[in-house]
C-alpha cells in the first residue's frame, strides 16, 4: 500500500473515532447523576449493570449481526462466580473477582462460539437459548454449590480495593458500576472503531464478500463473541457483588429477552443504544410499576408496540437535525478535520 | 361551598395527623406479575381485606401500605426492599416467595427492620442469622411430616414419591421420607419431575412399576389437576394406589378447575375454605365479596401477617424499631381463619394446626374437606 494511502486511511479512521459533543454530554450527565440524585442510586446501579449487559449484546448483534436469546448464560456464570468467589473467600477483593468472573464467562463464550458459527439466525436463536437453558439447569442440579432454587445465601462482599465498603444506600455500588461501565465502554469504543471493528461490520453486511476480500469471518466472529461474553460476565458479576446474592434467575430466558427489548428501545450498532435503552427501560419500568404494580407490563408492552410502529428510523429523523448541529459545532472546534459523512446509526 | 368543606376537611386531617405523629409505613414486596402472580394477588387481597376490616389506624398511628411488584425475581426484590428501607423509611417489610425472602433477609438485619414473611414455605428462610424475620405462612415440613404420620397409621406401607424438582419439593420429600420410615414404612421409589410443563405419564409408569400402595406427590398447585388426571388415565387409582400430598396440591384457588380426578386425594394442609369456624366463615364471605374468587392458604399469610403487625404495634404502643416489634411478635397467639396459630418465641417461625383433608364434591364444586386435626405443629426441621 502506498504511504499516502496508508496515511489517508489512518486519518479517516482517526476522524471516525473522534469523540462527539453528545458523547461528552452523555457521560457528563452520567457523572452528574451520581451527585444530583443520591436518593436514586439503587436503581441507577441497576441501570449501570444493565447498560453494560446491553452493551455486550450490542457488540455481537449490532456489530457482528449475531442474534442471541441466551446472553444470560454468560451473565449468569459471571454472577454465580463472583458470588461464589466472595462466599468462600477464594478471591475477596471485588475488582479482582470481577475480572476473574468476566474471564471465565469469556472462556464459556469461546467454547460456545463455535456453535454460533453454524447456521442462520434462527439456528443461532435456538442454540444460544439452549446454552442458557443448559447453564440454568446445571445450576439447578448442583444445589450444594449454587443453592439451587433458593439462591446462593451468605455472600459477604469485601470492601473494593480494601477501601470502600458497599453501603445500604447504594452510593459505593453506583460509583463502582459506573466506573466499570465507563472503562469497559472506552475499551469497546476503541475496539469497534479499530480496523477489527470495521472488518466486523463488513462481515455483518455480507459474510461472503467479506471472506472474498480476505477477512477470516469465523475467527472474527469467535473473537467478538468471546469478547462480548466477557462483558456479559462482568455485568453479571456486578449484579452479584452489588446485591450480595445470586439466584437461578440470572440465567432466565426473560433476562435475555428483556435485554433484546432494551436494545430495541435504544437502537443497535452505535454503542450508546444499550446504554440509552437501559436508562429508558428501567426508569419506565420503575415509574409505571409504582403507579400500577399489577399491570405495569401491559403499559410497557404498549410502549414497545408504539416504538416499533412509529419506528426508530422516524425518531432518528427527528434527532437527525440535532446530530447535524452537533457535527457542525464539533467541526468548528476542530477545523482541521475533514468532514466525514457519518452513515446512519453510527453517530452519537 | 364544597371547596370550603374540602379545605376544612383537609385542615382537619392535617391537624389530626399532626397529633398522631408519624405514619407507620409498611412496605410489601410481592410477585404481582409473571408466573407467580396468583400467589402475590392472594397475599395482597389478604392484606387489603384485613385493613378494610380493621381500619388503617392502629395504636394512634396511621398505617401507610406500600406494595411493590418484584415479578418473582430476587434481585428486584432486594432493590425494592432496599429502596423501601432507605428512601421510604418503612418500619416493617413484608416479603413473599422463598428466593425473594432470602434476598431481603440480610437487608432487614442490616436495617434492623421487622420483616414478615407471608408466602415462603422453605424452612431455612427463618434462621438465627436474620433475627428480625418472622413467618405467617407455613413450612412444607409441617405438612409433609404430618401426612407421613397419618399415612403410616392408616394402612400405607410402601410409598412412591413424585416430586417437582426444586427446593421446596426436595424439602417436602426429605421430611416425608424421614417421618415415614421412622413410622415403619418404606419408600420404594423417589422420582423427580421437571418443574416446567412436565408430562407425568412416564414418571407415573415408573411409580407404578415400583408397586407402591400409596403415592406421595408434591407438584405446584397448577399442575396437580393434570397430575391427577394422568394418574387416573393410567389406572393407578384402579390398581388401588392412594394419592396423598401436602396441602399445596389442593390449593383452593385452583381446585374448582382441576377436574373430578382429584376426588379422594388426601392431603395435610394448613387451611381449607370449608374450615369450620365462625372466624373463617366471615373471612371467606368477605374475601369472596371483595375479590370474586376463593381465598386460599396463601392469602392467610397476608391476612395474618397484617394482624401480627397490628397487634405488635398495639403492644409496643406505636414503637416501630425492629427490636421492639419482633419482641412483641414473639409468642403472640391468635385465632386465624385457618384456626389457632402462634409465633414460636424461640425460632420466630409459625406454629399452627395441620388438617388432614380429602377432596370431595360439595354443592357441585370440589373442596378439600378437613376430617382430622393435628394441633400446634412446629416446623420439624427446627425441632432438633
Amino acid at each position: 500500500m502506498p504511504p499516502a494511502l496508508v496515511g489517508k486511511v489512518a486519518h479517516r479512521l482517526a476522524t471516525r473515532a473522534r469523540w462527539r459533543l453528545l458523547e461528552y454530554a452523555f457521560w457528563l450527565a452520567a457523572l452528574a447523576s451520581f451527585f444530583l440524585l443520591p436518593n436514586r442510586h439503587l436503581i441507577l446501579t441497576e441501570i449501570a449493570w444493565l447498560a453494560l449487559f446491553a452493551l455486550s449484546l450490542d457488540l455481537i448483534l449490532g456489530y457482528a449481526g449475531i442474534i442471541s436469546l441466551g446472553h444470560a448464560a454468560f451473565f449468569g456464570l459471571g454472577s454465580y462466580l463472583a458470588a461464589l468467589l466472595a462466599k468462600h473467600g477464594i478471591v475477596n477483593e471485588p475488582v479482582l473477582a470481577l475480572v476473574l468472573s468476566g474471564l471465565c464467562a469469556a472462556v464459556l463464550g469461546f467454547a460456545t462460539s463455535f456453535l454460533v458459527l453454524r447456521g442462520s439466525d434462527l439456528t443461532r436463536l435456538m442454540v444460544t437459548l439452549g446454552v442458557a437453558l443448559i447453564m440454568r439447569e446445571i445450576a439447578n442440579q448442583i444445589p450444594d454449590i449454587t443453592g439451587g432454587a433458593d439462591g446462593l445465601q451468605g455472600v459477604v462482599i469485601a470492601p473494593i480495593l480494601g477501601l470502600f465498603q458497599f453501603d445500604i444506600f447504594g452510593h459505593v455500588a453506583y460509583a463502582y458500576c459506573l466506573i466499570v461501565l465507563f472503562i469497559l465502554f472506552l475499551l469497546a469504543r476503541r475496539v469497534v472503531y479499530s480496523p477489527f471493528g470495521l472488518s466486523l461490520r463488513a462481515v455483518k453486511g455480507n459474510p461472503l464478500r467479506a471472506a472474498s476480500i480476505g477477512i477470516s469471518v469465523n475467527a472474527r466472529l469467535v473473537t467478538i463473541y468471546t469478547f462480548a461474553a466477557f462483558y456479559a460476565g462482568i455485568a453479571g458479576a456486578l449484579l452479584a457483588q452489588t446485591t450480595a446474592f445470586a439466584s437461578l434467575d440470572v440465567f432466565s430466558f426473560e433476562r435475555s429477552a428483556d435485554l433484546l427489548l432494551v436494545l430495541i428501545i435504544g437502537g443497535t450498532g452505535y454503542l450508546y443504544g444499550g446504554l440509552i435503552g437501559a436508562v429508558i427501560f428501567k426508569l419506565m419500568q420503575d415509574w409505571i410499576a409504582n403507579l400500577t404494580p399489577q399491570y405495569w407490563q401491559f403499559w410497557i408492552g404498549l410502549v414497545l408496540v408504539l416504538i416499533v410502529l412509529i419506528g426508530r428510523d422516524r425518531i432518528a429523523l427527528r434527532t437527525g437535525g440535532v446530530r447535524l448541529l452537533a457535527e457542525r459545532i464539533t467541526r468548528r472546534f476542530a477545523p482541521a478535520a475533514a468532514p466525514v459523512a457519518v452513515p446512519p446509526g453510527e453517530g452519537s | 361551598m364544597l371547596r370550603i368543606v374540602a379545605i376544612a376537611l383537609a385542615a382537619g386531617t392535617m391537624a389530626s395527623t399532626g397529633v398522631l405523629a408519624q405514619d407507620v409505613k409498611v412496605g410489601v414486596v410481592l410477585p404481582l406479575t409473571g408466573g407467580l402472580a396468583p400467589v402475590g394477588k392472594q397475599v395482597q387481597a389478604g392484606i387489603k381485606l384485613y385493613m378494610d376490616k380493621n381500619g388503617a389506624t392502629v395504636a394512634g398511628k396511621k398505617i401507610d401500605l406500600i406494595i411493590k411488584d418484584d415479578a418473582g425475581v430476587p434481585d428486584n426484590s432486594k432493590r425494592l426492599a432496599q429502596e423501601l428501607i432507605v428512601n421510604d423509611k418503612v418500619a416493617i417489610i413484608g416479603s413473599g416467595i422463598t428466593p425473594s425472602a432470602m434476598a431481603i433477609g440480610p437487608l432487614s438485619t442490616q436495617g434492623k427492620t421487622a420483616n414478615v414473611v407471608t408466602v415462603s414455605g422453605t424452612s431455612g428462610v427463618i434462621n438465627p442469622n436474620n433475627p428480625y424475620m418472622v413467618r405467617t405462612s407455613f413450612t412444607l415440613g409441617q405438612q409433609s411430616g404430618i401426612i407421613a404420620e397419618w399415612a403410616a397409621k392408616n394402612g400405607s406401607k410402601k410409598v412412591a414419591i413424585v416430586q417437582s424438582d426444586w427446593a421446596p419439593g426436595a424439602e417436602a420429600t426429605a421430611v416425608f421420607t424421614d417421618a415415614f420410615t421412622k413410622a415403619g414404612g418404606q419408600i420404594v421409589e423417589t422420582i423427580k419431575v421437571p418443574l416446567a410443563n412436565p408430562d407425568f405419564a412416564p414418571f407415573l409408569q415408573r411409580a407404578r412399576d415400583a408397586n407402591p400402595d400409596t403415592l406421595f406427590v408434591f407438584v405446584p398447585a397448577g399442575q396437580a389437576g393434570t397430575f391427577a388426571k394422568q394418574f387416573a388415565e393410567r389406572g393407578l387409582d384402579k390398581a388401588g394406589i392412594k394419592l396423598i400430598g401436602p396441602g399445596d396440591i389442593v390449593d383452593d384457588n385452583d381446585l374448582p378447575g382441576m377436574g373430578d380426578a382429584m376426588l379422594g386425594v388426601v392431603t395435610a394442609g394448613i387451611y381449607s375454605v370449608l374450615h369450620n369456624s365462625p372466624t373463617n366463615k366471615e373471612y371467606v364471605a368477605a374475601f369472596k365479596k371483595a375479590n370474586g374468587y376463593r381465598p386460599n392458604f396463601i392469602s392467610l399469610g397476608g391476612y395474618d401477617g397484617m394482624h401480627l403487625i397490628y397487634e405488635a404495634l398495639k403492644k409496643t404502643q406505636g414503637k416501630t424499631d425492629g427490636e421492639s416489634l419482633i419482641n412483641a411478635m414473639k409468642g403472640m397467639k391468635w385465632e386465624s381463619p385457618r384456626g389457632p396459630i402462634s409465633i414460636d418465641p424461640d425460632t420466630r417461625d409459625i406454629v399452627q394446626s395441620i388438617y388432614i383433608g380429602k377432596v370431595e364434591k360439595v354443592d357441585g364444586e370440589l373442596y378439600d374437606v378437613e376430617f382430622a386435626t393435628f394441633e400446634a405443629v412446629k416446623d420439624p426441621l427446627k425441632k432438633k
